[in-house]
């Protein structure tokens, strides 16, 4: 049985093997973990269809089409067991195409997978020729530094040691991709603000004992934002909105992404109906996220779509930032650090806990006025939550 | 007392020896050779393989004179038989080789050393084999000794009356009555031999079949023509016992049918070979052979012993000279770190006789046994252009092939020059070539290996010439 790259979203054409969890040869059980794939938005994790012999037929890193396939089970055959020797003969040996005699033993010498190498001979049997020209691909050599000039050799040596070239990963290409989309095909200006955390702190204090004791979950900033951000895009309908060739799409629910980092890179999961979720359901779902980020395990769902965005900087001690659209959408919200300042109110010098905010929004569909009042929105509701509060 | 060091000491310089001992050579290794008879090459060249082809050929040349001629339109009244010149002829052929043999042994700056070799244990990391006063030390012992005739309880060998193969290739006179135990190749060429040069050859074989193991059609045909040649078969029979009488020996056969007495002058027992390790020195090792006193070694060669290997007819498999050289040069490849294998699969087999027999690959009985199907192709040389003209048309060959693909399973040949066709065969099977290959493959006519090719053919019931 193949083992094939499954269809894991519509945009999704290609996909890199992560990890293969087993070695190529060894017996899989049925539903066994066998590898992790690494897609431009998430990573999937496949596991066995049935038990049997696996054979690897893509290694990890190597990018891969959706549908191909990649390895093969033969429950027929029953392969080698973890830390025991290889086994000698192999059933599977008979699947593979016709090759030449001295095939097996160069491409073996030579670490070829002879599964990766194309044959030219009479029914595609594998000539010695054709592994002299997968030895010296273009695709191989490509990924080998480029040498450098003669006489700089020494030097070149050295430089060869202070560098190390990786290939970026299927996310980070992803990634780069979309911030220098965003950088070039929007207007992107940002809009600044500060936020007095003082009420919210002691409302959060008052009751963060009750709220964790009720709902199993820690009260934050975060479900406040997210409901203050829900509430201030229904006042500024074109921040939830987008261009759409020719036209604007105006969005009647509020899907807030909210960025997430992890050691696989930064993803935005999705919060549904943010606007009417309730506080301790936006605390739960950001946890999930967070968790299911770290170990890869977000699903396509959970990332698709969203209207807005919402970026903390802050957790990792940014004062001031401006962050980057994440297109389509048109505007997105960077919180920061909540920092002890010296303010005048009343014309009084006082301590108040400041957190400044800034908001990047495309300018092609949202005026300057809307940006800067829809962050005071966000300012007002934050700084008096009651009010928010009650207006739901 | 010297001592010296290798990287390998190779024990036995027969086919499957002094062949790894050249690939390691080649590939770098300082290797040592240690050989207990005067000559090298073993049994295959100096009592096997390579006298009882020379004197297959003077014998054939013989009957050829006194049977065959005559139909070419040449007479020849007064043919005789000069048998100590054919033994110098054959005697001159082995020290040829053996002699060629130790300049390649010079050549690759092989130390070899004349001697008993025994196993003595460790010293330090390295192996250590004491022949004689010497001791030599390696970091690796390939055992390559081979194997030696089975004597049976009831006959022992005695050099005289009650022989084995290598005497039967030494005989001063032509025996007139010989006995062959042993329907085999052995038992056959050299029966085929004596009875050409004049002897009366019954051969007794206790299975149903000559050459066992082979395909039973060309055993068939193999029996049919010795009978013609003149040598009485008796298949499904015992010898039972021997009683040495004034007249001769008194030979006591059983069959199912019931008792038979023969008075013949000479047994050649050729019942079988047994892996030679006695004297080895194995358990100094700490090595046990099987009940056949084979080794059992690991996809390197190497046996339970870690830095002793072992090939040939020591390890399981035919006890065939090609196939311990094969075993040798992939031995001291994987030894260098290569990623050699031996294809057990295309390995050919051939008896010599009159017409040669010649096979590989699959048999239909173990593709029938493995539930594998399969689909065969025949081409007699009767229908053979170059057969018909050289004289000899007895013979076919038969192609077994995958129904789906055409790949080629097996190749049994019965028929002149066996020998040489089955190259191709095993070439093709080798490269997993199919019908289909041989089919685009031209063959130049007129010659023998156009049968094959037709063979292949009829696979799919598209032979030209049937």
């Amino acid at each position: 049985m193949d083992i094939i790259v499954p269809q894991v979203g519509e945009s999704i054409v290609e996909a890199e093997i992560g990890e293969w969890f087993k070695q190529d040869g060894e017996q899989v059980e049925k539903d066994a973990l066998l590898l992790e794939l690494e897609t431009e938005k998430i990573n999937v994790e496949l596991n066995a269809e049935t038990s049997g012999k696996l054979t690897i037929l893509a290694k990890q890193g190597e990018v891969v089409k959706i549908g191909a396939v990649i390895g093969r089970i033969d429950p027929e055959a029953v392969g080698s067991r973890p830390e025991r020797q290889p086994e000698k003969k192999t059933a599977t040996a008979k699947e593979l195409p016709p090759v030449n005699p001295a095939v097996p033993k160069l491409a073996a010498e030579s670490g070829i997978d002879l599964a990766t190498v194309s044959g030219s001979g009479r029914d595609g049997r594998i000539l010695v020729d054709d592994l002299l020209k997968k030895q010296t691909s273009p695709e191989e050599s490509a990924t080998k530094p480029v040498e450098p000039p003669k006489e700089q050799e020494d030097s070149a040596v050295a430089e060869a040691e202070r560098i190390k070239r990786v290939p970026m990963t299927q996310i980070r290409k992803k990634i780069a991709e979309r911030l220098l989309m965003a950088r070039q095909q929007t207007a992107m200006l940002t809009t600044f603000n500060e936020i007095d955390m003082s009420r919210v702190i002691k409302l959060r204090n008052s009751h963060k004992e009750a709220f964790e004791k009720k709902h199993g979950v820690p009260l934050g900033f975060m479900s406040f934002f997210v409901k203050a951000t829900a509430e201030a895009l229904k006042d500024y309908p074109e921040v939830n909105a987008q261009i759409d060739g020719n036209d604007i799409l105006y969005h009647y629910y509020y899907d807030i992404g909210v960025a997430v980092g992890s050691k696989r890179g930064l993803v935005v999961p999705v919060i549904r109906d943010a606007d009417r979720m309730h506080f301790d359901e936006v605390e739960k779902t950001i946890r999930d996220f967070a968790a299911k980020a770290e170990t890869g395990k977000l699903s396509l769902e959970e990332l698709q779509g969203g209207t807005f965005t919402i970026s903390n900087g802050g957790i990792y001690g940014s004062v001031l930032s401006t962050p980057l659209l994440n297109p389509p959408q048109s505007g997105i919200l960077g919180m920061h650090a909540i920092k002890d300042r010296a303010v005048v109110i009343h014309g009084e010098i006082v301590i108040r806990p400041i957190m400044n905010v800034a908001l990047s929004y495309d300018h092609r569909i949202i005026d300057g006025q809307q940006a800067v009042s829809f962050l005071k929105q966000i300012k007002l509701y934050i700084e008096d939550p009651e009010e928010m509060l009650l207006e739901m | 007392m010297s001592e010296r060091n290798f990287d390998l000491i190779v024990i036995g310089a027969g086919p499957g020896g002094y062949v790894a001992a050249i690939r390691a050579a080649q590939l770098g290794f300082s290797v040592a050779l240690v050989e207990k008879r005067e000559t090298l090459g073993g049994v295959c060249l100096n009592e096997g393989c390579i006298p009882s082809k020379a004197l297959l050929e003077s014998s054939e040349q013989y009957a050829k004179v006194n049977n065959e001629l005559a139909d070419h339109g040449i007479e020849v009244p007064n043919a005789t038989l000069n048998l100590n010149k054919m033994m110098a002829r054959k005697e001159g052929v082995i020290n040829k080789l053996t002699g060629g043999i130790s300049g390649l042994m010079k050549k690759n700056k092989i130390s070899v050393i004349s001697g008993t070799a025994t196993l003595s244990g460790k010293d330090g990391d390295l192996q250590q084999v004491t022949v004689g006063e010497q001791t030599l030390h390696a970091n690796s012992v390939l055992l390559a000794t081979g194997s030696e005739a089975i004597e049976l309880p009831h006959l022992p060998f005695d050099g005289e009356t009650v022989i084995n193969a290598r005497e039967a290739l030494s005989l001063q006179e032509v025996p007139q009555r010989l006995l062959v135990v042993g329907g085999g190749v052995i038992g056959l060429e050299l029966g085929s031999v004596w009875s050409r040069l004049g002897a009366e050859v019954t051969v007794v074989e206790m299975l149903d079949q000559l050459i066992p193991l082979s395909d039973p059609q060309l055993a068939q045909m193999l029996q049919r023509s010795l009978k013609k040649q003149g040598l009485n078969i008796h298949l499904k029979t015992k010898l039972e016992k021997i009683e040495k009488k004034e007249e001769g020996v008194l030979a006591t056969l059983t069959a199912e049918k019931g008792e038979q007495q023969l008075t013949v002058d000479k047994v050649l027992v050729a019942t079988g070979r047994r892996a030679q390790t006695e004297g080895l020195g194995l358990a100094a090792v700490g090595l046990q052979p099987n009940q056949q006193g084979q080794l059992k070694v690991d996809e390197n060669y190497q046996t339970a012993a870690s830095g002793i290997y072992a090939i040939g007819d020591l390890i399981p498999g035919p006890m065939l000279a090609h196939k311990a050289s094969e075993e040798g040069v992939v031995f001291a490849e994987r030894l260098a770190g290569q990623k050699s294998k031996v294809n057990y699969d295309a390995i050919p087999s051939v008896t010599y006789t009159w017409p040669e027999v010649a096979s590989v690959g699959r048999s239909e009985e173990g593709l029938k046994r493995d539930s594998i199907e399969f689909k065969t192709g025949k081409f007699f040389f009767a229908a053979s252009g170059r057969a018909l003209a050289s004289g000899f048309s007895d013979g076919f060959v038969k192609v077994l092939a995958s129904p789906e693909t055409g790949r080629i399973l097996g190749i049994h040949i019965i028929g002149p020059h066996a020998s040489e066709l089955i190259a191709e065969a095993t070439t093709v099977i080798s490269f997993g070539g199919s019908v289909h290959d041989l089919a685009v493959t031209c063959h130049a006519h007129p010659t023998l290996a156009e049968a094959i090719k037709e063979a292949a053919l009829a696979v799919n019931g598209e032979a030209i010439h049937a």
